[in-house]
Formats: structure tokens, sequence, C-alpha cells
């Protein structure tokens, strides 16, 4: 059935893109274009950063003592230039923040990747099926979303690593720290999910999708997803940020990734012990970066409600 | 220009634009009428024919980004059209007033009737609070809430739909206004409703001195009410003039094709060669289905008694092989329940449905795939809007599993069967207009061959012309395929001209079946005459020829 | 009225009792007791008489009840890393928190109605498009780097305010209270706010959602063409149905500023609850974090009651569905 009109999908569908209200009202709205642009740039330079960045922050052999604490835009004891200036240990800014960033996206990424796949499948089950499902899974729901994300991350961070060993809490805690940020934010796609589903479900081409012998599966997939998939694509949008923020919170607070993996909070945790002492720079890039990053991130998902709500046109 | 002088309002030439990003959108052009001290006018149309927007328009509530460019309306010899925010607001509510069409989202959730009424009154009028609270009371009265110092406190949630629109039209005449702006008054409501609520716009309006404008698709309810008529459509005025003269001797085709595309429940079924007498196709028993509104365990533990609401109690009908079964009722009759049980959306609580001798509930009858199917109200929900037309409908196809180019020249088969060009295959259904997707859904529920079509308001979506149109297809249809047809409908008119036989739902049950022209010509049972006396039909008012 | 009470009521006995599982659970497997319990150089009988007298070869469920009937009691057992029963810790350092919490409830809500109500009434005005710019960043923003941002410009430029600690505390009767000593009041300003910040955005942007999603309801259009005033208009009938759903946010907004003080806490090293619990995180400090687990459960579960019970006497519509059902 998908045969019949398979051949001419991929030019029609390339052309209805780009005609669409979507791609329209993105080339029209700046905050959209430069969001977008900014975050190309910091997800380009963190995926490049092994190729760009001065050198490997945290390789000890490309360390030296005698680069510590160079102002940006200067030259150090050793005769090396510093963008960004150089932290404590002599590791350069800029590197730090190439490779910190690396890892904040990386978690934010999969920790969200995680959440969306547990929250639109639970969401579209409670949704679709009904009776029992629904309310046990809304039920979870309800009580999850009335306690903020950073608090049950927090949480599940610190049960999750009550039942590791000790020996291996430093190489899982990226994958804990996934695992604890997905696990706080998958209500929220739950709830959007469901709703949109139990809108789509009584519909009336689902009905006749029923009638025609259609199977569950095919009508779940084919034809109720594909109608819920914006308000998720919204979600994920604002989720990503907040990902990325509970990450940087939770390493702030040192209870995220291990030093030898540091991400921006980390960086900012280290900075902030220069906030007295005049080496501003330790901190405000890593700060800079993170704040952009969320920035643009928000704007652009607040951008995409705004664009995918049809009452607002 | 000015004003005629006599005329409470005259609009003159008016324009109303409306930019956006495909250009501007013209929704009234050069659009004059008036409206006399004490006549109800009647502006009718399809949609988008700018009716509702004239309304707005001369109320000063334009929804953005709407603006008047040009023209002009005069009220009580006033300019109105380019007064600052806040002369437009003194006026609104004091000497022009409006109902909206949907009467359950008109008042705030969260205040008292009274509230409302005293707030709107003390705004208007020099009354205290105790005199205003006596003047609410004897407005409610008026407009046919008993009880009225009582019901007050009430808040809307408490009252029915058509007891709720005659708390508008009360709050509307709050403060004596000269006119009454109704936009689609009658159209969220039950037929009996719609009567009342015409009956008392007619009568109430006049008797304080307020002129109405009386916004409406249905003729029938112009023709009831209205002593003038406008017809518009696109955004252009067609025609003006009395009702009788508009009505029965339009002067415009388009008048005259919009009158003709009306149908009356006086007129006779439409001709057919009597079906072979057979044994019945479809055959349904005794019927029933409730739903447990008892909410959760704990409330079924404390509360002795269960809520049940029977929706539907111990219906039996048949229908014959190519013949229509028209059912009719208001809602909540229980109607699309007993249909969404017949094509096996809802289980029903007991009864048997019989198709072609085998019970569809029955596990191990299977009958053929698709035998039946179902046409539904709402063309825009019924198909998928993230599929193309050619998936849609050779949707039941693949369930029939044939290959591939078969499916293809099927669905261009069935796309020439219901008068659209088969290039339509690779477009989605946002392409189309309301109708067209009628057409649509219908090809798909052509595709599987069926023999039996369940048909649920399938044009109470559409506008009068695409509802005749709609409407002479499935004719047309079921004499080329031999079809057999259940038709549900609130509109008698319809059922009067598809089906031989009917049955007349009210509260879950049958109230009164059999051949259609004497449930039309002779009714039995009370509320089938309370209900045919209530349609408002245009050939009542037909003079004789 | 009643079943509609009792029903929330039994679902916060169960949301409790499955949040106590959760924390029995921890207690119970997540490392071993005994090792944190005896020294180096217990004998295997010792361990064995230990594990006896505290109950532990008894079957779970035994040991669950147990755990229940302690927890009720407010028995909850030694502080690995401090050896000092937790809920004294816990009761020491509540005073700090909640005075930080509620003080920043307070500005959140004043400050987010009120510019949440302006930018909907005012929709297409240039103070909106900078009110909504600087609330974006405002979530955008994590709320460490507001603290680190004030504490900068506040304490280390201009020298106004403390950057850390609590100031001057009074005792009053077993709460250490800052509300009563200039010190104390002036400690408060920088973390209050900072903990205020992000619920103040937030919250301002659903009030300004909600109030521009009712004022395009028909009853609004309908009071228009009823001529009344925009003031009436505005702020009795659009902004009463705007506060309707705001009670939830509200509630959980408390919530929320009781979990993020976790965060402006350790900024701050203001002596509260959540620096005890991200202390606790650090050292896998199992017992703090089982009853701190628990300590919040309760305080979410009351919020969230109370939410319910204050929506029933707002909303008519719900009043009204249950009396018919009484």
């Amino acid at each position: 059935m998908m045969a019949l009109i398979s051949p001419p999908e991929k030019t029609t569908s390339s052309r209805r893109f780009r005609d669409s209200d979507l791609w329209y009202s993105f080339r029209r709205s700046p905050t959209a274009l430069i969001a977008a642009a900014m975050i190309v740039l910091i997800v380009g330079a963190a995926l490049l950063a092994p190729l760009i960045a001065p050198h490997d922050p945290f390789d000890l052999a490309t360390v030296n003592l005698m680069d510590a604490q160079t102002p940006p835009m200067s030259v150090s004891l050793m005769g090396n230039y510093f963008a960004l200036g150089s932290d404590i240990q002599g590791r350069d800014v800029l590197s730090t923040i190439l490779y910190g960033s690396r890892t904040s996206l990386f978690v934010a990424v999969m920790a969200t990747g995680f959440a969306l796949i547990v929250g639109l499948t639970l969401g579209i089950v409670a949704g679709y099926f009904g009776g029992a499902w629904d309310s046990a899974i809304m039920r979870i729901v309800d009580v999850q979303l009335s306690f903020p994300a950073i608090l049950i991350a927090l949480l599940v961070f610190g049960v999750t690593r009550g039942f590791l060993p000790a020996a291996t809490q430093d190489a899982a805690a990226v994958w804990v720290l996934i695992f604890s940020i997905g696990l706080s934010n998958w209500a929220q796609f739950a709830r959007t999910v469901r709703g949109a589903t139990l809108v789509e479900r009584q519909k009336d081409y689902v009905s006749a999708a029923h009638m025609m012998g259609t199977g569950r599966f095919r009508i779940l997939f084919g034809h109720i997803l594909p109608n819920v998939i914006s308000p998720v694509m919204v979600i994920a949008t604002l989720g990503l940020a907040v990902a990325v923020i509970e990450e940087a919170t939770l390493s702030y607070l040192g209870v995220g990734v291990p030093p030898t993996q540091a991400s921006l909070g980390t960086l900012i945790r280290i900075g902030q012990q220069f906030l007295f002492s005049g080496e501003w720079w330790i901190l405000f890039f890593p700060a800079l970066v993170l704040v952009l990053l969320t920035l643009s991130v928000n704007l652009l998902g607040d951008w995409l409600r705004d664009a995918l709500n049809p009452r607002l046109k | 220009m000015t004003a005629t002088s006599d005329a409470l309002v005259s609009v003159r030439n008016l324009t109303v634009d409306f930019p956006g990003r495909h250009g501007n959108f013209r929704a009234l052009d050069d659009v004059s009428f008036d409206i006399m001290p004490g006549e109800i006018l009647g502006v009718v149309g399809e949609s988008g024919a700018g009716k509702s927007m004239a309304g707005s328009a001369i109320i000063g509530l334009l929804a953005s980004p709407g603006r008047i460019t040009s023209g002009e309306i005069w009220f009580q010899g006033q300019r109105i059209d380019n007064l600052p925010p806040e002369a437009m607001n003194l006026i609104r509510g004091k000497r022009i007033g409006m109902v909206f069409q949907d009467p359950l989202t008109s008042l705030n959730p969260l205040f008292t009737i009274g509230d409302q009424l005293i707030e709107t009154i003390c705004r208007h009028l020099p009354l205290d609070r105790v005199k205003a609270r006596l003047r609410a009371i004897a407005l409610l009265e008026e407009a046919g809430i008993e009880n009225a110092a009582g019901r007050l406190a009430a808040y809307p949630h408490q009252f029915s739909g058509g007891m709720r629109q005659r708390v508008v039209i009360a709050l509307a005449l709050a403060a004596e206004p000269a006119l009454i702006i109704a936009d689609e008054p009658t159209s969220a409501l039950d037929v009996s409703v719609q009567a009342q609520i015409l009956t008392v716009l007619k009568e109430l309006c006049p008797k304080r001195g307020a002129s109405v404008m009386m916004i409406t698709h249905d003729m029938g309810a112009i023709a009831e009410t209205a002593q003038r008529m406008i017809v518009m459509n696109k955004g252009h005025l067609v025609e003006a003039g009395p009702v009788s003269e508009v009505m029965w001797k339009p002067k415009e085709d388009y008048t005259a094709r919009l009158i003709g595309a009306i149908p009356s429940i006086r007129d006779k079924t439409r001709d057919r060669p009597e079906p072979p007498v057979a044994e019945p196709l479809v055959r349904v028993e005794g019927l029933c289905r409730s739903f447990d509104l008892t909410g959760s365990l704990l409330e079924r533990v404390l509360s002795r008694d269960r809520k049940v609401n029977k929706a539907v109690q111990d219906v039996s009908f048949q229908i014959k092989r190519g013949g229509t079964f028209g059912l009719v009722g208001e809602s909540g009759s229980g109607k699309s329940t007993c249909a969404r049980m017949i094509v096996n959306l809802i289980r029903p609580t007991s009864g048997r449905i019989m198709i072609d001798g085998k019970d569809v509930w029955e596990k191990g009858q299977p009958r053929r795939k698709g035998a039946t199917q179902m046409i539904f109200q709402d063309p825009y929900a019924s198909l998928n809007p993230r599929w193309r037309i050619g998936t849609i409908i050779a949707e039941p196809l693949a369930a029939l599993s044939q290959n591939s180019s078969e499916i293809e020249d099927r669905v261009a088969e069935l796309l020439r069967q219901v008068r659209l060009d088969p290039a339509a295959i690779r477009k989605f259904p946002h392409e189309f207009s309301g109708g067209q997707r009628q057409r649509i859904a219908i090809a798909r529920a052509l595709a599987s061959q069926p023999e039996f079509i369940v048909c649920d308001e399938p044009t109470s979506a559409l506008d009068v012309s695409v509802q005749a149109q709609v409407l002479e297809l499935m004719a047309q249809l079921q004499d080329e395929f031999g079809l057999t047809y259940l038709l549900i409908s609130h509109d008698l008119a319809v059922v009067r001209k598809m089906c031989d036989h009917v049955g007349v739902m009210s509260k879950g049950r049958m109230v009164e079946q059999g051949q259609v022209d004497a449930i039309f010509d002779a009714p039995q049972a009370a509320y089938t005459r309370m209900l045919l006396e209530a349609v408002p039909d245009v050939a009542r008012f037909r003079p004789a020829a | 009225m009643l079943i509609f009470v009792l029903r929330r009521l039994i679902q916060s006995v169960f949301v409790m009792l499955a949040v106590s599982l959760l924390a029995f659970v921890l207690f119970q497997f997540a490392g071993d007791p005994i090792e944190a319990m005896v020294g180096q150089d217990a004998t295997m009988a010792d361990r064995a008489a230990l594990r006896d007298r505290l109950g532990l070869d008894d079957p779970v469920v035994f040991q669950f009840a147990r755990f229940i009937g302690n927890a009720v009691q407010g028995e909850f057992g030694l502080s690995y890393r401090l050896q000092q029963p937790v809920l004294g810790l816990i009761m020491q350092r509540l005073p700090a928190t909640v005075e930080l919490a509620v003080t920043s409830t307070i500005i959140a809500l004043v400050l987010g109605t009120a510019l949440g109500v302006l930018t909907a009434l005012k929709n297409r005005s240039w103070i909106t498009g900078i009110i909504m710019a600087v609330s974006l960043v405002g979530i955008s923003l994590p709320t460490f780097l507001i603290g680190i941002g004030l504490i900068y410009v506040f304490a280390v430029e201009l020298h106004w305010l403390p950057s850390f600690g609590r100031g001057q505390v009074v005792e009053l009767g077993g709460w250490s209270t800052g509300f009563l000593t200039s010190s104390g009041l002036r400690s408060l300003i920088l973390p209050s706010f900072t903990l205020a910040l992000f619920q103040t955005a937030l919250l301002m942007r659903l009030i300004r959602a909600e109030m521009l999603e009712v004022l395009r309801q028909d009853y609004i259009r309908f009071a228009r063409a009823r001529g009344l005033s925009e003031r009436v208009i505005n702020f009795r009938h659009a902004l009463k149905n705007t506060l309707v759903p705001v009670i939830t946010v509200a509630g959980l907004m408390l919530g929320s500023i009781i979990a993020f003080s976790v965060v402006t806490e350790s900024v701050f090293q203001w002596p509260g609850v959540g620096s005890l619990f991200i202390a606790s995180v650090q050292a896998v400090d199992v017992p703090v974090m089982s009853v701190y687990l628990m300590f919040i459960a309760l305080l979410f579960v009351t919020i969230n009651f109370v939410v319910d019970i204050l929506y029933f006497i707002v909303d008519p519509r719900l009043r009204a569905d249950s009396q018919k059902r009484a």
C-alpha cells in the first residue's frame, strides 16, 4: 500500500517541507534563525572538539603548570597563546569548554532521548488502551510531575549510586547521570502524548480504521503517532534545555560527572573558587557558553511551539 | 453619502479586509443594507459568506487582524464605524446587544448568572443593586426561565443549553438596546429547543422595542421569524427584500439555487423502484447499551446506587436489502450509539445485531471483511490529515490484501465514482473542501465493496448546496451498487428525502417506526408530532401556487 | 465532598507508602548497614548478633512494617557520616530552609502574577517584548549561575550584601530565625531572590499564556458585547478564570522552591536541609537520603492535598458535581 505512493514521495515531501508554514515562519523569524545558528555553532564545535581544540585538557602530557592562570588573549610564561586564558592547572579554557560542552551535550541529548522513548511509549499506551493501564501510568505521572525534575534526578542519582559498588561509581557516573536526568523528564512527554492520543483516538479516522480491520499496531503507529508528533517536538526541544541545565546543576553540585570528564557544570564549579581572586575568565567563559546554549534551545523551542500552534496564527 | 433617515442601522459600502500571509482576504466587499426600527432582518448565506462578519462589524468586535477598510455604518443617525473604543464600549450592551451561537461558552463559568446580569444592568442603567436584581428577575422570567428569583444564584453549568441561551438573550436585552444581533442563535441547539428560542427572539425583542439582525444559515429559521432578508455569498450582498419575495420569487440565480437545495419535511421521498421483497439484510433485536458513570472504586464502595446511563434501551428494527432506514432523534437520543454498535465499535450490553443472517458480535461467525462500512459526520476528522488521499482510500483494500497496481487502479476508479479527479490520489486532505472530503470518505467506504453502509449525520457539517450534492451522490451510488443504508440524522428533511423507513428515537428508546410517508404525514407518537411541528420548515411558509 | 476528600486522603497515604517502600529498599539494600555500623575488628559472631538484634534476619515484610512503625514515631536511625540521629539533624536545619523557601515563594508569587497579568493585557506593547525576553533568559539561566552572578555583583564588587551563611540568628523555642536581626535579613536577600527568579519567570509565562487563552474565550467576547468596561472584563472576569488553574501551579511552585533550595543552599552555603542532602548524596549517607526522600514526599503530598481542596472550593463546576453525587 505504501508502494502506491512511494516513487514520487521524495521530491514532493521535500517540496512540501519547503512550502510548509513551518519553514515559512522559520525563515521569517530572526530569533529562530539566530538561535538555530547558535546551536549549530556550539554543537558543531563540540563535535569537532578533538580536531579544533588547541590541546586535550585531560591529557596530562599536554598540560604544563607554568601555563597556569594566563589571562585571555595573552601569552603565558611558556610562550603559549591562550585565547580565553588558562586555569590553575595550566589548561586552556577554550579547550576545556570545547570538551566540556561535548560531555554536557552528550548527557543532555541521551537523557532527552531516553525520556522521549519512555514517555512516548507509555503515553501512547495509556492514551490508546485506557483503563487500568491509563490509571496506573497517569498516577505515576501525576506524582512525578508534582516533584521538580532536579530533585528526582538528585534522588535517582543518589539511590543508583547507593546500589553501585564504590569502585565502579566514577566509571558509570555519566550513564547514571543520563539515567537520572532521563527518568526525571519522561513524565512530561507521557502526559502530553497521552493527551494528544486521547484526542486523536476518538477522531473518526481512527474509528474508520478500526472498522476496516486495520490492526491495532498499525493504527497506533500509522495513524496516531504521526498526528501526535508536533507537541512532542516542542517538548523535546524545551526538554533538551532542561536537561542541559540539570546536567550542569548536578555537576556543579559535585554529584554529576567525575572531574576527569569535566562538563560545563564542573568547569563552573571549579571556576567559582576564583570568583574572589580575580581570575574571572575561568568561570565566565564556561558560564557564557552554557547560557548561550540553553537560551538558544529555549528560543527555538518557544518559536516552535508558537509556529505549531494553529490558534496563534 | 448619508444614512437613510428612518433606518435604525444603515450600512453603506462596507468593506472588511483580513490582511494575511497569502495576501489580503476580503471578507466583506461593498455591502450596503438597512435595518428598520422594530423589524427582524434575516441574514443568510453559506459558510464564508461574510454574514457573521457583518454583525461583528456593526457591534465593533471584528476579530484581529480584520478591519473596516472602507464604507460607513450609521446607527440611530450617528456614525459608529469610526468611534473611539471607549465610545463604542458605551454603545455595546446599552444600545446594541448580541447573542452568540454557543450558549455553553458564552457565559463565564465562575460567576452566577445573577452576578452577570446585575453587573450588566448596573453598567448601563442608573439602578442600585436591589433594583437591578428585580430587573434581572423580570428579564429572566420574560425569557422563559421559571423560578427566576431562585435561579439567580445558580452557575451557568447548572442550566441546559436551551436555558443558557435564554439567559444569554436576557443579558443581551438587559439595558433595553435598540438592536439585537443574533449570530446563529439556534445552530448549537436541538430542534425542539430551537423552536422555543426562535419564539423568544421573535416575541420578546419587538416587545422590548428591539430590532433583530438574525444571522443564520437556516432558511427555515428566517422564514419563521424575519420580515425582510438579505442573502450573502462570498462577501457580497446577493439580494435583499421582503422574505416572501426573496424566498419564493428570487431574482438572482444564486438565491434560487440556495432555496432549491433546501430539503423539506413536506417533500415526498425520492422516487425509487421498490426493492424486491426479500428477507431483511439487517435485523436489530432488543439492543441495549448502558454506560456506568460511577467513578472510582472507592465511590462504588461508598455510594449505594450506581449511576448508570441507559444510552440505548431495547431497540429493534429491520432494514430491507437495498433499502434505506432513517434513524432520527435529538442529541442524547442514543442514535449514534446504535450506529457504533452495529459497526462493531461499541459492544452492546444485550441484544443481537444480525447482518446477512450472522451475529456481528458473535465470534466464529466471520463475515466478509469490509462488508459493512461507515461514513462519519465530520469530514475534517474522518480522514487522517497526515495521509495522502490514495493511501486513505486504499486502507480497506490493504486489509483485503490485494497487490499494489490493482489497488492503484481501484483507487482511481473509486475517485471517478464519487465524481473526483483521480489526480487527487497524491494530495492531502487539507487541500479539499468539506464536501469533497465527504466524497473521499464515501470512496473509502466503497473501496471494500460493502453491501451495507452506516451513515452517521453525513451532511450535517456541510452547507445546504453541498449537502444536496452529497445526498444526490449517495442516492446514485445506492441505485448503482444496490447498497443498503442506515442513515442517522437529526435533520428530518434529509431523512424524508432519502429513506423508505424511519425510526424515531428519544432518550434511548425507539418511540415510533414505520414507512417514512406514514410517519411524517400521520405521526402517532406525541414526541414525533412535537418534533415535526418544531422544525422551522421553509415549505410551511410557501405561498399556495 | 466527603468522598472527594477521602479519596484524596487515601491516594496520599498510598503515595506515602510507596515512597516509604522506596526509602526502605534504599535503607535495606544499598550498602550493608552492618558494615557501616561495626568496626574493622568485629568477629563473625558479633556481626551475627548485631544482625539478630536489628532483626535483619526477619522476613522482609516484618522489617518493612517495623520500618514504617519506627518512621511514624520519628525513629530513623543514625547518619553514617555524622553518627547522629537523622531526625535531629533534619529538624535542626529545617528553619533555615523554611524561611528561605517562604520568602522566595512570596517574591515569586507577587512578581510573577503582576508581570504575567501585565504582559497578557499589554500583549503587543514593547514592554511585553522586553519582559518576555528577560524572562526567557531567566528560565535559561541555571539557578546556580544566577546565584554566582548575584554574589559577584552585590558581594564581590559592591560589598553591599554578604555572600554566604545566614548571618545572626535568634532562637525562639527551638526555632532559629534570621528574620529578627538585620544581618539575618541582609543574608536572606541574595539567596531568596536567586531562588525566586527562575520561578518568577516561569510563573509569569504561565499566567500570561493562561490569561491570553482566557481572553480568547467566547464569554470574554460576550462580556465585550455586553458593553462591560475593559477594567471589569480584565480584572474581574479574565483574572478570576486565569487564577483557577494557577492554584495548582502555585502549589507546585512551593514544592519546586524547596527542591531548588538544594542548589541555592549549596551556592550560598546556607545551613539548611538541602545542603545536608547534597553532602549525604556525595558521601552515600543512606539513612539521611532515605529520610530526606520521605520528608520531601510528605511535603509534596500535603501541598497537593491542600491544592486539590482549594481547587474544589474555587471552581463551582467541581463543587456542583460532587453535590449531585452526594
